[in-house]
């Protein structure tokens, strides 16, 4: 099935900014007309354009969220695919990939249609992860192959893993034969033994059942032990310790096709916050100490981890007015994504900005398959990349510089369920162009 | 300062936990009159809110608010909104609506009552235990009772010691320490006291990490029964799950348990404590349990009175002017 994106007709001019082309950081003007960037290069003109002045600024392509939960269908009262699509046009993102672990499940072509069907239309393009088991039970297969021909890429039981190994292989290998991916939250809820934390000393502190390291690394083991075996393409899912990362560094340097994303709730805050027993700092994997998420920005920095993937996870204030281990696991990321990233990374390590954008955009295009180079299975326009000539508009605007704080209320989503909340951070989204229309114009949506 | 909440034993810091024990020696000595009740927090109304089953408990914490003349709403989970599907957030509000000054709260959840706080506005919140994170109540009466003890040892008086009498003691703590709440309290109480404190249990049944408790770890009972003042037994936790990180219960108390034989080879001064319930055969043996060393029932008995000072230092703010001429 493809999706039959419409560009937006109409000529925008972006003037003065700093534009990652295809041979690096460029002071130029971008001139897009019916949706396609049509000229890069300095003093620009056209008549009848809207003129948007990004002098100061870096242009770049839209990110790409490989883990969004719109809660559509079945948690509608915590986020739709408008609102989820809306929040990730104001966090610079251009398109996402929608879990599937939704009631009903992504499991068959109806509902992955009608998710599709009602993506078409939203502020950010949305593809769709489908379930690997029927239902997410971990047993049977789910129709993979039909699913593809959708042009589903990605499948994962995400929420939780695969737990029975001789099911995870026949899925890798199921998945290798379609040519599309294997993608696991990794967590043997048997170690995990129903630990709702880090298993460590907060959770002894504070006397809340805890989930050691091991529960997701034993995982993570064993999924590149099968993928390696069978030559399959696995993606890991929102890595959070020092041992998994030291695991996928030592599996791509052995050869194994494998790809991994982390969020940034991971590199950003650490398990002492649960000391308030706010479960708004429960989040699956738990938050970890310091030298986890250390662990991550040196994978992010290294190349062992591909992506920067939010798990935007939106929750009812009253799930989240829940005692501790009774409220649901997740916090919301869309919008803090690019600045807790930038802070973290640019100016606390010193990443360039063009490696930022590759973990933001480009990376996570490849993996779900929305690149130029890829057939873009949905139908959908090319994410990731650089500014080009010939391009479609799915361009981010960002101002470095500038300031926000965080205010749950504020947030687009319908959850507030927010981390961040009061946080002053730097580096701001301007604006989010998609296909050339302008969705978030100046901080604000247009729609 | 003590208060506005008792969530935990270490925001109450050793002066904290002696100004209470003193509180609750005077209350001990009004208990001993036979007009027991004094008005201390007359026209104050105290709720007691348990999410998970009690006696001891709740009787204690109702019978001091009671003893202290404040008026007592009870709530039993069994009878509520809770059962109809109200959070517990919502059940605080309406509890908060009947216009209380206290709420003492038992949930299974560690953290419950420090949500409360955030959720409730100027009633002041007592924790009753929470999941396996503390018990403060529990942990202040058991300092009070082996103080009491030790006092009466020496010949000496228990308010006038402060904190002197753990200096140097040596505190071994046995059984489920991971999943207790009890434990957790005992350990911050006795620590703040400055007594030296073991922890000793298998390994499934001890906290992942006790980094910063400053206690020492043991798998091994036997190797301290020679040279110890006090054994806290806990008891194995099987509804919480404990049951699993054993092997058998003839197993733990192989190991673990307070039997005849272990008794006897603890010196003749050494004290026993256990929180209750007792699981009799398990982690105390009967004999034990009833052994005049063993000072479970004058625990029980201490609650109220440690309750009473709890309650009185929270609502009245702190002043202890009523209790001179109280008896004339």
């Amino acid at each position: 099935m493809t999706t039959d994106y419409k560009l937006a007709q109409g000529t925008l001019l972006l003037t003065g900014g700093t534009v990652l082309g295809s041979d690096g950081p460029v002071l130029a003007d971008v001139l897009i007309e019916d949706g396609i960037i049509t000229a890069i290069g300095q003093g620009l003109s056209a008549p009848d354009a809207e003129v948007l002045d990004v002098e100061g600024c870096t242009v770049g392509p839209g990110f790409v969220d490989l883990h969004t939960h719109l809660r559509e269908p079945g948690k509608e009262q915590a986020e739709t695919i408008e609102t989820g699509t809306r929040a990730a046009a104001l966090g610079g993102y251009t398109a996402v990939v929608a879990m599937p672990n939704t009631d009903p499940v992504l499991d068959s072509a109806f509902v992955v249609r009608a998710v599709l069907g009602l993506g078409a239309t939203a502020m950010a393009e949305v593809a769709v992860a489908g379930a690997i088991t029927v239902g997410r039970n971990g047993q049977e297969l789910a129709p993979m192959a039909e699913l593809s021909r959708l042009g589903v890429v990605l499948f994962t039981d995400d929420g939780s893993g695969v737990q029975n190994g001789g099911v995870a292989r026949r899925a890798l290998e199921y998945c290798r034969g379609l040519g599309v991916t294997y993608a696991e939250h990794c967590e043997d809820l048997g170690i995990a033994a129903g630990g709702v934390v880090h298993e460590g000393y907060w959770s002894s502190k504070l006397g809340l059942p805890g989930q050691p390291a091991s529960a997701e690394e034993a995982m993570v083991a064993r999924d590149l032990l099968l993928a390696g075996e069978l030559g399959a393409h696995l993606h890991l899912l929102h890595l959070s310790t020092e041992g998994s990362v030291d695991l996928v560094r030592r599996a791509k340097a052995a050869g194994i096709n494998v790809t991994a994303e982390a969020a940034p709730h991971h590199f950003t805050l650490t398990d002492e916050s649960i000391a308030s027993f706010d479960a708004v700092y429960k989040v699956n994997p738990p938050l970890r100490p310091a030298h986890h998420g250390d662990a991550v920005v040196a994978g992010l920095l290294d190349g062992t981890i591909d992506a920067i993937a939010t798990d935007h996870a939106p929750h009812t204030p009253e799930t989240k007015d829940l005692p501790f281990d009774e409220a649901p696991p997740g916090m919301l990321g869309l919008e803090t994504s690019f600045s807790l990233s930038y802070a973290r990374l640019v100016l606390g390590e010193g990443l360039s900005m063009e490696g930022l954008f590759d973990l933001l955009s480009t990376n996570p295009a490849r993996i779900a398959k929305l690149d130029a180079a890829s057939d873009r299975p949905f139908g959908q326009s090319e994410q990731g990349g650089r500014i080009t000539v010939g391009r479609t508009a799915n361009v981010v605007v960002i101002d470095p510089r500038a300031t926000w704080t965080v205010e749950g209320s504020s947030l687009a989503s319908l959850a507030q369920n927010t981390p961040y909340e009061g946080r002053k951070l730097q580096g701001v989204i301007r604006h989010t162009i998609l296909r050339g229309e302008v969705v978030v114009r100046n901080g604000e949506p247009t729609r | 300062m003590i208060g506005p909440h008792l969530l935990s034993l270490e925001d109450l810091g050793t002066e904290g936990i002696v100004e209470i024990l003193n509180v609750a020696e005077s209350f001990a000595e009004v208990e001993r009159r036979t007009m027991k009740k004094v008005p201390a927090l007359k026209g104050k109304v105290v709720a007691t809110l348990f999410f998970e089953e009690s006696t001891r408990t709740r009787l204690s914490f109702e019978t001091a608010a009671k003893r202290l003349s404040a008026d007592v709403l009870s709530l039993s989970v069994a009878s509520s909104s809770v059962k109809k599907g109200e959070s517990l957030k919502d059940t605080l509000k309406t509890i908060e609506a009947l216009g209380i000054d206290a709420v003492i709260i038992r949930h299974r959840s560690s953290g419950a009552p420090l949500q409360a706080t955030r959720w409730l506005d100027d009633i002041h919140v007592v924790n009753a235990g929470d999941g396996w994170h503390e018990h403060p109540s529990q942990g202040l009466l058991d300092a009070f009772t082996v103080r009491q003890a030790w006092a009466q040892a020496e010949g000496v008086d228990a308010a006038s010691t402060g904190s002197e009498l753990f200096q140097g003691k040596r505190i071994v703590i046995v059984g489920d320490i991971a999943h207790s709440r009890v434990a957790r309290s005992d350990v911050l109480a006795y620590q703040a006291l400055g007594a030296h404190v073991t922890l000793c249990a298998p390994a499934t049944l001890l906290p992942p990490s006790v980094k910063g408790w400053g206690v020492e770890v043991s798998t091994d009972l036997d190797d301290l029964l020679a040279d110890v003042d006090l054994v806290s037994v806990l008891r194995l936790q099987a509804e919480r799950g404990s049951g699993e990180c054993v092997p058998s219960l003839r197993e733990f108390t192989n190991s673990f348990g307070m039997t005849t034989a272990r008794t006897s080879k603890l010196p003749p001064h050494a004290l026993i404590t256990h929180p209750g319930p007792m699981v009799r055969g398990i982690e105390i043996a009967s004999e034990v349990a009833d052994d005049p060393r063993c000072l479970v029932t004058t625990q029980v008995h201490n609650g109220v009175a440690v309750r009473m000072a709890v309650l009185f230092l929270l609502l009245s703010g702190g002043s202890m002017a009523f209790t001179d001429g109280e008896g004339s």
